[in-house]
């Protein structure tokens, strides 16, 4: 590898979720996914730099909110559907909710949060939804 | 129902994860993970070629290696068949290429929808006509092809337009703008690079020519500064106190208890201001030129805690200082005036002066930056509208991404579930509301229970009350007999009970909120906070009622502000000890009883409205004695530092998670304004009748002559009239400004009206916000429409 001419590193996957800050996240493929010009998770020094940028406390609203839906969404369709709100909740309580639960709060977030009545979340509805939660900056932050 | 987890808690739990500064263990261990991932890899390339060599007969194989751009249709595709299973290729290679599903992955799409951002930011004044709203945040449909890749050219079109709108917007919105935009760091410089003008990193010249020395003097200076700027900003960021300390104790107790210690470290900052400049103007000043008279007191060891004695006549206290000009070069003494006639230049120094004014600048600006950072908490945690939408929030923002260690990430789990179905739990009760017979009964137990507490902050006052009037008599008598053994013994007792009240009653007032039983556990905090609050401010109260009565000012106390200076002393270094004794009792020998006896592994929990209430009355205390006791604002500097790394050591040896659902950025805002209005205010009040209505006392203090210690402001102002005629404007607008209470009539009233202003504002802004709510569902109904009639024409 020519450093000077082509510094195009990039670090594995495998590598980044093992980090302390990262190793407990349930999140923390996606984080990496959603940063990574690939979309396999392999992260360039800028890239590294972006993801820790916007998950630091200084970053604005927006972009957080941008790339939190980007998160979210696990199958990369640009929309929240019941199915990644499924894979959400059930990282978030590690498969504790019992199926019905799990059925019963994806209906209720896609009742309370879709505006334009599709079924799914948009980014516009997600973003309308954060814009409701002032914890969001200090909850979607991670302190290195 | 989610279950406990057993943990076993051993003594490594605490440095578990490896410090920072331990450079060799984080080394080690990424060298072995990088040799474990150059091991798999190598694995990964012979397999592939195994599989090369196997499949040149089967080309499904090769699907695996597609290309990523492309696995997004691929992964659309079926989801969309899902969805839409009778619709056709045709309809569906449509729906891809809509504007929704291309918003923040498309870069073409950023960049125009960036470019209207910035040419709206440029165009409008304040809001955004109505008109405009509509587009909502999809790029504009005329500068977006129908098809999904935009080429080359395109792009950079686009580019190049953004790059002129950034380049006619103002530098510090530039910023904004560019921060804001969800593209890569390296686009994100380049733009910076090439809407500004210059670039950041500094570049070799591309001539090739021999530099003549100026320049290249020049060009080494330029380094060397831009070096030594890079290093400072650096050594700046290292310079930030406690950062490691915060970072752990977020990562394995969440945001909730960090806003305990990050609301300590700002009253640590508010404190170091306050001292700054008492230090400077007049401490030091006094330091400088010490009074005649010695300290004839011996120090014994009771000092530190009682205040007087030694300290009596030291810096520490208002009766040291003097009460004329410090270094005067005209000293008039007896009948003689001698004026020095040196060659060093003597800067004469109005003490009395100087104190009133360091104390009042450093209050007006300790108001101000309270103000300011309230208004700023509040700006960010309010929001229009947002009593809907409960569920919603908890899935999407619940998470605590700061939590890193993997016991408290299992105990976050289970709380969120916990929520989770809480909130599920009380939708269905919602529709099932309580009949009259139980709502009657949870009134009586509601009005009982506040006239519980209320009675017994009433009789906690009046107990109060007796008890300062017992201890001054007694204190009075002792004087008059000059009795001096165990007088500064006796008045610790005053303190002493207060502290053992302020310890006492939160402990009470958790039993009742258990009696109560609160629907809602948000409620049960704002009420523990209220009963604590009023307990506390009301018995302050009585306490300075006490000191500023005509009992204290005339009695037989040389020095009454000396003596409130101890007192307010005493109260602090009391209040340090109980939190003490309170952390001891209540975290370590809690746990200790609940691991011995009760045999369970639940550990006590932190209670942060209760620790944070505590803090905010030291800092009341501080800034009610700061008049009287000029150093005060160290000693609470100490104090606040050794609690943290107390509070801090117990935090982590004996507490567990919280396990109730805490609104980190509310009630940060909730304590701010508590430390502004009650604390602060009350303080003031308490600092402005001081200086306005009490006659200062006879011998001691820099206000020894005066009816008022605002007399001295009025000396000094007519003073000034009669050397400099010029000044009568300065007097006229003392005299009927600041002493005329009409102005403060008008100032109120503007501020009034500017408050319900935007009270209108905020109604117009809710009502705007509900037409747009129908718009978009209205909108969202013709897009249905719309997909209906496009599959009906292409599905044939």
């Amino acid at each position: 590898m020519d450093y000077k001419r082509d510094p195009g590193v990039t670090v594995p996957m495998q590598l980044i979720i093992n980090m302390p800050e990262l190793q407990e996240n349930p999140f923390k493929e996606r984080i990496v996914q959603s940063f990574s010009e690939d979309g396999e998770g392999n992260l360039s020094f800028n890239d590294f730099v972006d993801m820790f940028s916007v998950l630091s406390e200084t970053a604005p609203r927006e972009l957080k909110a941008i790339y939190a839906f980007k998160i979210y969404d696990f199958n990369s369709d640009n929309f929240i559907c019941k199915s990644d709100l499924e894979q959400t909740l059930n990282k978030l309580t590690k498969e504790d909710l019992t199926e019905e639960e799990v059925m019963l709060v994806c209906e209720k977030v896609i009742d309370e949060a879709d505006m334009d009545a599709d079924g799914k979340l948009g980014f516009t509805d997600f973003e309308n939804m954060i814009s409701k939660a002032p914890d969001f900056l200090s909850t979607f932050h991670i302190r290195i | 129902m989610a279950h406990t987890l057993t943990f076993t808690f051993g003594p490594e739990n605490v440095s578990q994860t490896p410090s920072p500064y331990d450079e060799g263990a984080v080394h080690d261990s990424f060298h072995q993970l990088i040799q474990e991932q150059s091991w798999l890899a190598e694995q990964e390339l012979v397999e592939m070629q195994e599989m090369t060599n196997v499949t040149s007969r089967g080309r499904e194989n090769l699907a695996y290696i597609v290309s990523p751009a492309r696995q997004t249709e691929a992964c659309e595709a079926p989801e969309q068949t899902e969805e839409h299973p009778g619709f056709s290729s045709a309809t569906l290679r449509i729906l891809a290429s809509m504007p929704s599903r291309t918003i923040g992955r498309n870069r073409g799409a950023i960049l125009s929808q960036y470019y209207n951002r910035t040419a709206r930011l440029r165009r409008r004044s304040t809001r955004p006509p109505l008109q405009e709203v509509s587009h909502s945040a999809r790029p504009s449909l005329r500068q977006l092809g129908i098809d999904l890749d935009s080429s080359r050219e395109e792009e950079d079109t686009k580019r190049n337009l953004l790059v002129k709108e950034l380049q006619s917007l103002p530098a510090s919105q530039r910023v904004n703008m560019l921060q804001a935009m969800p593209l890569s760091l390296a686009e994100k410089r380049s733009l910076r690079q090439d809407s500004s003008g210059h670039s950041g990193t500094l570049r070799k010249p591309k001539t090739t020519a021999p530099l003549s020395h100026c320049s290249r003097l020049k060009y080494y200076v330029i380094i060397g500064f831009r070096n030594l700027w890079y290093s400072w900003l650096s050594f700046l960021h290292t310079l930030q106190p406690w950062h490691y300390s915060l970072k752990q104790i977020s990562g394995r107790f969440g945001s909730s208890i960090l806003s305990y210690f990050l609301f300590l470290k700002t009253l640590i900052m508010f404190n170091l201001f306050f001292f700054l400049i008492l230090l400077v103007f007049v401490v030091a000043m006094q330091a400088a030129y010490p009074p005649a008279t010695p300290n004839n007191e011996t120090f014994t060891g009771l000092e530190p805690l009682t205040g007087a004695g030694y300290f009596s006549h030291t810096l520490m206290y208002y009766g040291y200082y003097s009460n004329f000009t410090l270094n005067d070069p005209c000293a008039s003494g007896s009948n003689i005036t001698r004026c020095w006639q040196s060659q060093d230049v003597h800067l004469p120094y109005n003490m009395p002066l100087a104190y009133l004014f360091a104390v009042g600048v450093a209050f007006i600006v300790t108001c101000i930056l309270l103000v300011y950072s309230m208004s700023r908490s509040f700006g960010e945690s309010y929001r229009v509208g947002s009593a809907s939408g409960d569920l919603a929030v908890k899935v999407f923002c619940a998470w605590d991404y700061k939590v890193i260690q993997a016991r408290s990430v299992g105990l976050q789990s289970e709380n969120i579930c916990t929520q989770l179905k809480e909130c599920l739990a009380e939708r269905q009760s919602r529709s099932h509301p309580l009949n009259l017979c139980n709502r009657l009964q949870r009134l009586v137990v509601l009005l009982l229970a506040w006239m519980i507490s209320l009675g017994t902050v009433l009789g906690c006052v009046i107990a109060v009350y007796y008890f300062s009037e017992y201890i001054h008599q007694v204190h009075h008598d002792r004087l008059t007999r000059s009795m001096q053994t165990g007088n500064e013994a006796l008045l610790l007792a005053l303190p002493l009970l207060v502290s053992l009240i302020n310890l006492l009653m939160p402990y009470m007032y958790n039993f009742l909120a258990a009696w109560e039983k609160q629907e809602s556990p948000v409620l049960e905090v704002y009420i523990a906070i209220c009963r604590n609050l009023i307990l506390k401010m009301v018995i302050l109260g009585l306490l300075c009622y006490h000191w500023l009565s005509r009992k204290v000012t005339s009695s037989k106390i040389k020095c009454w502000e000396t003596y409130v200076g101890q007192e307010l002393y005493r109260l602090v270094m009391m209040d340090f000890i109980f939190t003490l004794l309170d952390t001891f009792f209540g975290e370590l020998i809690w746990r200790i009883i609940l691991e011995g006896k009760k045999q369970s592994k639940q550990r006590p929990e932190f209670d942060i409205a209760r620790n944070v209430l505590e803090l905010i009355y030291g800092q009341t205390l501080t800034w009610l004695g700061v008049f009287f006791a000029p150093l005060l604002p160290a000693v609470q500097i100490l104090k606040l530092v050794l609690l943290f790394y107390i509070k801090k050591t117990s935090l982590m040896r004996n507490c567990q998670s919280p396990s109730k659902p805490w609104r980190a950025s509310h009630m940060s805002t909730i304590f701010i304004t508590l430390l502004c209005f009650p604390s602060f205010l009350g303080a003031s009040i308490f600092l402005s009748y001081t200086i306005w209505s009490v006659r200062p006392s006879e011998k001691c203090g820099p206000f020894q002559s005066l009816a008022t210690i605002y007399d001295s402001g009025k000396m000094w102002v007519t003073q000034l009239e009669k050397s400099n005629p010029n000044l009568t404007w300065f007097t006229w607008i003392h005299q009927h400004m600041i002493q005329n209470t009409f102005f403060l009539f008008v100032i109120s009233g503007i501020l009034l009206s500017v408050i319900y202003l935007n009270i209108q504002v905020v109604k117009g802004q809710r009502r705007v916000i509900s037409l747009l709510k129908e718009q978009i569902a209205n909108e969202g109904e013709d897009k249905t429409f719309l997909i209906q009639k496009l599959h009906a024409v292409y599905g044939k």
